[in-house]
């Protein structure tokens, strides 16, 4: 009889596993066929990267907010690490690796390194201790991320990577060309980018985060969650398993960030800064703290809002809309009655769906 | 309950909204899919569609306003001139972000734009140009002042000088008037703009015999204590400083400035224009200020005061030099357009193709309210001769 509760109980959770693979899968193949028919408008194409970066970006930070239970108002600086050190590589490997996609799996996998020495850095000291110091120090951190590359010139020439701190400073032989030049970020990038690509980063992503979570290591990460002291009693090595989330947390968003870097010709530190921290942040709320698939459509929602609100007299009140939204949002998931209402009408269609199951069976 | 009471208000105001605008979704709907770029409309005029990018909201919507609004004044201009050529006008908002501005452009395109007008600010119109430049369309921007918006693309050209051109020209304007030897620079490094011309500035100076003494910089606009970098001026004996910034730092540091007694020339780029207007902003503290600005509103010159006087009708403020560039621009095409034959068969690639014809021939010149003989080089940088102005009694005068 337990053997049965628990085998039905891990299918609940592979069940829900793979309704977020198939989701994704096929969004994308509908998404592809729309494209081949034409039918997808050049706004909704140009969005589709920026989407999955933005996915990816809100399923990592759930990691970090939702089932690590730390704050993290710095997101967005391990994007920019990402980002910069995916176009650096991607530049450098230029004419060392033909292939593009090959050249940016290169770039997003460099992309992540760095994200995760930036998420070692700051989750080694700052996670040994109690209290929203996380959420302090990654807000600094995202702030010094900014500052850093806004002084920072990166030149490339046969010699290979030059860098200063002022444009007057800079040395390079007659060939080489700026990469990054401070606060004009990086320009002249070669796109790279594609729907695919993202797609894939997404699965990689889905698939890291869900399988942690099932895993051993994930139920300790929810049992520091839950109750830090309970888990401690029974020998849960805190530092060790909160780095962990972090620091796989910080890796995706790393990889997200690369990917989005080398979406744009162009691409500026100052965009990566406080508010699109919040941003992400908002869309891992919204979904619901914890929960991968609310982060998806979150995600995926809420930065295709803003673009498809253009239209007609609804633009200027695009801003005030998209507002709005995420007020009644936050209102509608957050209320009682609300929602009690919802889970009713979800019993309603599930007790037909099983009455009408129960009838078939009997035929 | 009163939750849910605020719930239904709130979908009750998106429902009124999202009804009022329904009418003209259908409307945008019907013509994304029109095809062909010049639409010959009933009467026999040729129909352009110039689609206009720049920041309507957020921290720099201040001058994506000001572009929107001068060319929606040229656009109605050359419209009630009724000629063959008339002119659609679409401003799609970026948030002066590079992301929301490449999905400004393809709203644009959905649209079945012909030419694109902007983007107002350097980050964004990066972006857009790779884009405009893989699609063909021809592209002009009044005010995305740094070289990269042009660098390597042919079909992208610029109404105002280039960042490090303007460093130069105001070199060049201290040295020949001999106004000072010893020069401070104080910029915003974190600002592409403000950090282009400082750096022009900087290169060029020592070769027309200023020394620059003192090099400051500060990180962000939303700064507010300049006490450090003044002082840094003050000390190594700075006679002029030279201030490629925004007018919101700049009105803080000439304050500072009068408050420990610093006295210099105060030397400024036409990101200064504006600073007449601050709200609560003693205007004598700019008393004796200089800045390069290829436009000066309170001008006598007719096209110039006519475009002011219908600017602060409509609008009820002072047009800056954002506006005025806007203005051009959209007089620029409009005159490129007209010297073009077959108009009405043309698709975007090859108007464009056109429009770099007509831009970089070297009988084309233009004749606007912030320069008059405007040429552009096949790089897309304009020419045009820059103008200083000083403020005296709390107007510009034009030197």
């Amino acid at each position: 009889m337990s053997g049965k509760a628990k085998t039905l109980r891990m299918r609940k959770t592979t069940v829900n596993s793979f309704i977020n693979y198939a989701m994704v899968i096929v969004l994308f193949v509908v998404t592809q066929i729309l494209i081949g028919q034409g039918a997808v408008s050049n706004t909704i194409q140009s969005m589709l990267v920026p989407v999955c970066c933005y996915v990816v970006m809100a399923v990592s930070l759930n990691l970090t907010v939702g089932i690590l239970g730390e704050l993290s108002l710095g997101h967005a600086g391990f994007m920019s690490l990402g980002a910069f050190s995916g176009i650096i590589t991607a530049a450098v490997l230029k004419d060392a690796v033909a292939s593009e996609p090959l050249r940016l799996a290169i770039a997003m996998v460099v992309g992540g390194i760095f994200g995760c020495i930036g998420g070692v850095i700051i989750g080694l000291p700052v996670l040994r201790l109690r209290g929203d110091y996380l959420a302090i120090v990654t807000l600094a951190f995202g702030e010094i991320i900014k500052n850093v590359i806004q002084v920072l010139y990166i030149g490339l020439d046969e010699n290979g990577l030059h860098f200063a701190t002022k444009e007057s400073n800079m040395v390079m032989s007659e060939a080489g060309t700026f990469v990054v030049r401070g606060p004009m970020g990086a320009t002249g990038v070669t796109r790279l980018s594609s729907f695919a690509a993202g797609f894939i980063l997404i699965l990689i992503t889905l698939f890291v985060v869900q399988n942690l979570v099932d895993s051993r290591a994930g139920r300790a990460i929810l049992s520091l969650r839950d109750n830090r002291i309970a888990a401690e009693s029974v020998g849960i090595s805190v530092t060790k398993y909160k780095l962990m989330a972090f620091v796989i947390s910080a890796v995706l968003a790393g990889m997200a960030g690369a990917l989005y870097g080398l979406n744009y010709s162009s691409t500026v530190a100052s965009k990566f800064d406080f508010n699109t921290s919040i941003l992400v942040l908002v869309y891992v709320v919204l979904g619901g703290l914890g929960s991968i698939r609310g982060s998806i459509i979150a995600a995926a929602v809420l930065t295709l809002l803003p673009e498809l609100l253009r239209n007609g007299t609804i633009n200027e009140y695009r801003m005030l809309i998209y507002a709005v939204i995420l007020i009644l949002v936050m209102l509608v998931t957050n209320n009682p009655t609300l929602r009690g209402a919802v889970d009713l009408i979800a019993k309603k269609i599930r007790s037909i769906g099983k009455k009408e199951k129960a009838e078939g069976g009997a035929q | 309950m009163k939750k849910f009471l605020a719930v239904l208000m709130a979908a009750a105001m998106m429902v009124a909204l999202v009804a009022c605008s329904s009418g003209n979704t259908a409307n945008n709907g019907s013509s994304n899919n029109s095809g062909n770029g010049a639409d010959a409309s009933g009467d026999g005029a040729i129909v352009i569609k110039i689609g206009g990018i720049g920041p309507l909201t957020g921290d720099t919507a201040v001058y994506g306003i000001a572009t929107q609004n001068g060319a929606q004044i040229a656009v109605d201009e050359i419209n009630a001139l009724g000629g063959d050529i008339q002119l659609e006008y679409r401003f799609e908002d970026d948030t002066g972000v590079a992301e929301t501005a490449v999905s400004a452009y393809n709203t644009l395109k959905d649209w079945d734009v012909d030419v694109i007008y902007g983007c107002t600010t350097t980050a964004p119109c990066v972006s857009v140009a790779a884009e405009t430049n893989a699609d063909r369309y021809f592209q002009l921007t009044p005010s995305a002042s740094s070289t990269d918006v042009t660098a390597g693309k042919d079909n992208v050209f610029q109404m105002c000088f280039t960042d490090p051109g303007q460093g130069v020209t105001a070199a060049d304007y201290v040295a020949e008037n001999g106004l000072a030897t010893k020069v401070g620079v104080i910029y915003n490094n974190g600002d592409p703009y403000s950090t282009g011309i400082a750096q022009g500035f900087i290169t060029h100076a020592p070769e027309v015999g200023l020394e620059i003494v003192a090099e400051q910089t500060f990180p962000d606009d939303s700064n507010t204590d300049f006490t450090v970098q003044l002082t840094a001026c003050r000390d190594a004996g700075a006679e002029l400083v030279f201030m490629p910034i925004y007018y919101t730092p700049a009105a803080l540091i000439l304050n500072q400035a009068r408050t420990m007694g610093y006295d210099p020339i105060f030397f400024g780029g036409d990101g200064m224009d504006g600073i007449l207007g601050i709200e609560g902003f003693d205007t004598s503290l700019a008393e004796g200020l200089m800045l390069l600005t290829p436009f000066n509103a309170s001008s006598t010159e007719e096209a110039t005061a006519n475009f002011v006087a219908e600017y602060e009708s409509r609008y009820g403020e002072t047009p800056n030099q954002f506006a005025a560039d806007g203005y051009d621009c959209i007089y620029a095409i409009y005159q490129a357009l007209q010297q073009i034959d077959g108009l009405a068969d043309m698709d975007h690639e090859a108007l464009c193709d056109a429009l770099i014809g007509v831009f970089t021939s070297a009988d084309f010149s233009f004749d606007g309210i912030t320069g008059t003989g405007v040429t552009w080089s096949t790089s897309g940088e304009v020419t045009k001769d820059p103008m200083v102005v000083v403020v005296d009694g709390g107007v510009y005068v034009t030197q």
